[in-house]
């Protein structure tokens, strides 16, 4: 099995306990046995990998470490497909700058983790190539879009795994499958290569076993690309650094907005259960309050669909993707092979992007979303001058049963309440693990001020500890 | 905020996208549904405020002009449904007068 740390499996590398080629082919066992039953990867490449082993550099951070990476971010040589039809015959003609940032610390890529198309959804069952089981919760969704970048590393497929998070895409799978799951700030990480749905939104981050982990994956992919315009200039650190360190006196806030009666009783259980571990370890808890919280679903999904139905404007049938059959001229060639190219879920997020940014409802909708979203990065601004960090859930509760087709599209965008507001603000924010013995995985959420993962990442592994 | 009744037909028509019947059935229903929820940010006041298009300040961001090695022509077409001489195969444009 790859349950393990990096730490772990770099000290077995260079202990030579094992080697890079050993490791790869032990990755390649496993997930030839258990991919089809979880359907974590929509392809894997083991020569591709064997052959970067045999190349590994041990003295690399991550040198010999396989790392699992979602279908959306370009790896050179392999298929990108977004999980979409769309993207069947796709092959990526380069890498994206996470994944030679990847390399170049030694890494090794390995697989394309399957999604939600397009990274729209959250559960991981619209993906055009079957849907993704949670391994730590059978019979019930794994979560998503980064659903089999979270079941990769909790199903010991991966030993961790890169994503994507729009909307809470990277924190709320981790939840949901019981491991670790970071959005940085936005522009921490190049967005190079990854396949755009919301670019004022999108961000890359790690899926991880451990907050260790997705420290030592910071340290190898934060920093300015020339290629990613939006990409931060802030000076990188060493985000391991500050692991370990006392939390004696920080402030943690604690919203009022996120204590809801819709949360279910193991979520609000398991805040509880944060506060009084933070609360040992010297925090002192302070109320709150993000009194725009109830905006944050109706902005978030203007914003991201509008976004969106401009980025997928590009899926045309001529350059690249899907082309249909037997078309009469150009206007029936582009309209029929993005509609028998998308799923159902990207039709009706471009359709909703379309008319929020048509001629007469711009102001109504779009321009109306951009400025409630001021209103929330505002409350934040408020918040955090009171508190160093924000507490709160990841979902309003533990991963929904699989195939439960009574939810409505509204119903599922509402649970995404507590991780939208991040993306909204360009926050850093982390789920972690609760203990849930014999019970569904449940993530808690802390959220920190720009730029701030290396001390959201002391706070986050101290409370992990605390909670193990 | 008023909520209209999304035209779904007309705005796939914008989008480029050939509904099926069925599909533009669903969608309306689903996004009437939808438009009926998100009116509620009409009773935000945002009087004064001013929208935030992106997370962060980001000003003038622009690599130095410098030549750099791009996809060359056949990795470009490599990805193509339809190629020809090196170039992207589409249908007629322009319809011969009659």
């Amino acid at each position: 099995m790859l349950y393990g740390s990096i730490s772990h499996w770099r000290k077995q590398l260079t202990a030579g306990q094992i080697t890079p080629t050993e490791l790869v082919q032990e990755l390649a066992r496993i997930t030839d046995a258990k991919n089809p039953g979880i359907n974590a990867y929509i392809s894997y490449n083991t020569d591709a990998a064997l052959a970067a082993a045999a190349k590994a550099d041990l003295s690399q951070p991550l040198g010999g470490i396989p790392i699992a990476v979602k279908d959306n971010i370009c790896m050179q040589g392999e298929p990108t497909r977004c999980a979409s039809k769309m993207l069947h015959n796709f092959v990526s003609p380069y890498d994206a700058t996470a994944v030679t940032k990847l390399k170049a610390a030694g890494a090794i890529p390995f697989g394309r983790a399957n999604m939600d198309e397009f990274a729209m959804g959250s559960a991981g069952q619209n993906s055009a190539y079957g849907h993704t089981e949670n391994p730590a919760a059978p019979g019930h969704v794994p979560g998503g879009s980064s659903s089999g970048s979270a079941a990769a590393v909790a199903g010991g497929m991966a030993i961790a795994a890169l994503g994507s998070d729009t909307g809470g895409s990277i924190r709320q799978p981790a939840s949901h499958c019981g491991i670790v799951g970071m959005k940085p700030t936005y522009g921490r990480i190049s967005r190079y290569g990854l396949v755009a749905f919301a670019s004022s939104l999108d961000q890359i981050g790690p899926l991880t076993q451990n907050v260790e982990d997705a420290a030592l994956l910071l340290n190898a992919l934060c920093g300015h690309d020339a290629k990613d315009s939006t990409s931060s200039t802030h000076a990188t650190e060493d985000f391991t650094a500050k692991l370990g360190q006392s939390i004696a006196g920080v402030r943690i806030g604690l919203p009022k907005e996120y204590l809801s009666s819709g949360n279910s009783p193991q979520v609000t259980a398991a805040i509880n259960l944060a506060v009084q571990k933070l609360t040992e370890l010297g925090a002192e808890i302070v109320e709150v309050s993000l009194p725009h919280s109830e905006a944050v679903v109706a902005a978030y999904y203007i914003i991201a669909c509008a976004e969106a139905s401009s980025n997928l404007s590009r899926f045309d049938g001529i350059r690249y993707g899907y082309r249909a059959e037997n078309t009469n001229g150009l206007d029936d060639l582009y309209s029929r092979s993005r509609a028998e190219g998308f799923g159902a879920e990207v039709k009706r997020r471009i359709i909703l992007g379309t008319y929020v940014l048509s001629s007469g409802f711009y102001d109504a909708y779009y321009a109306k979303a951009q400025k409630v979203r001021a209103l929330v990065a505002q409350d934040f601004a408020n918040a955090f001058d009171k508190v160093d960090f924000i507490l709160g859930p990841v979902a309003p509760t533990a991963a929904p049963l699989l195939h439960d087709t009574n939810m409505s599209p509204l119903q599922v965008y509402l649970a995404d309440i507590y991780t939208i507001p991040a993306n909204l603000a360009g926050l850093p924010g982390i789920s972690i693990p609760t203990p849930q013995e014999g019970a569904l995985p449940i993530g808690i959420q802390l959220l920190g001020k720009h730029f701030a993962e290396a001390d959201l990442l002391r706070v986050a592994s101290a409370l992990e500890n605390a909670l193990s | 905020m008023d909520t209209p009744q999304i035209d779904v037909a007309y705005i796939a028509k914008l989008a480029k996208l050939d509904l099926t019947a069925e599909e533009t059935e669903r969608f309306s229903a689903d996004l009437n549904r939808i438009l009926g929820y998100v009116a509620q940010l009409g009773e935000w006041d945002t009087t004064g405020v001013e929208p935030m298009y992106h997370p962060l300040p980001v000003f003038d961001a622009v690599r130095t002009d410098t030549a750099e090695q791009s996809l060359s022509n056949e990795a470009a077409l490599a990805n193509a449904p339809a190629e020809e001489d090196g170039q992207f195969r589409v249908p007629k444009v322009v319809e011969s007068a009659h």
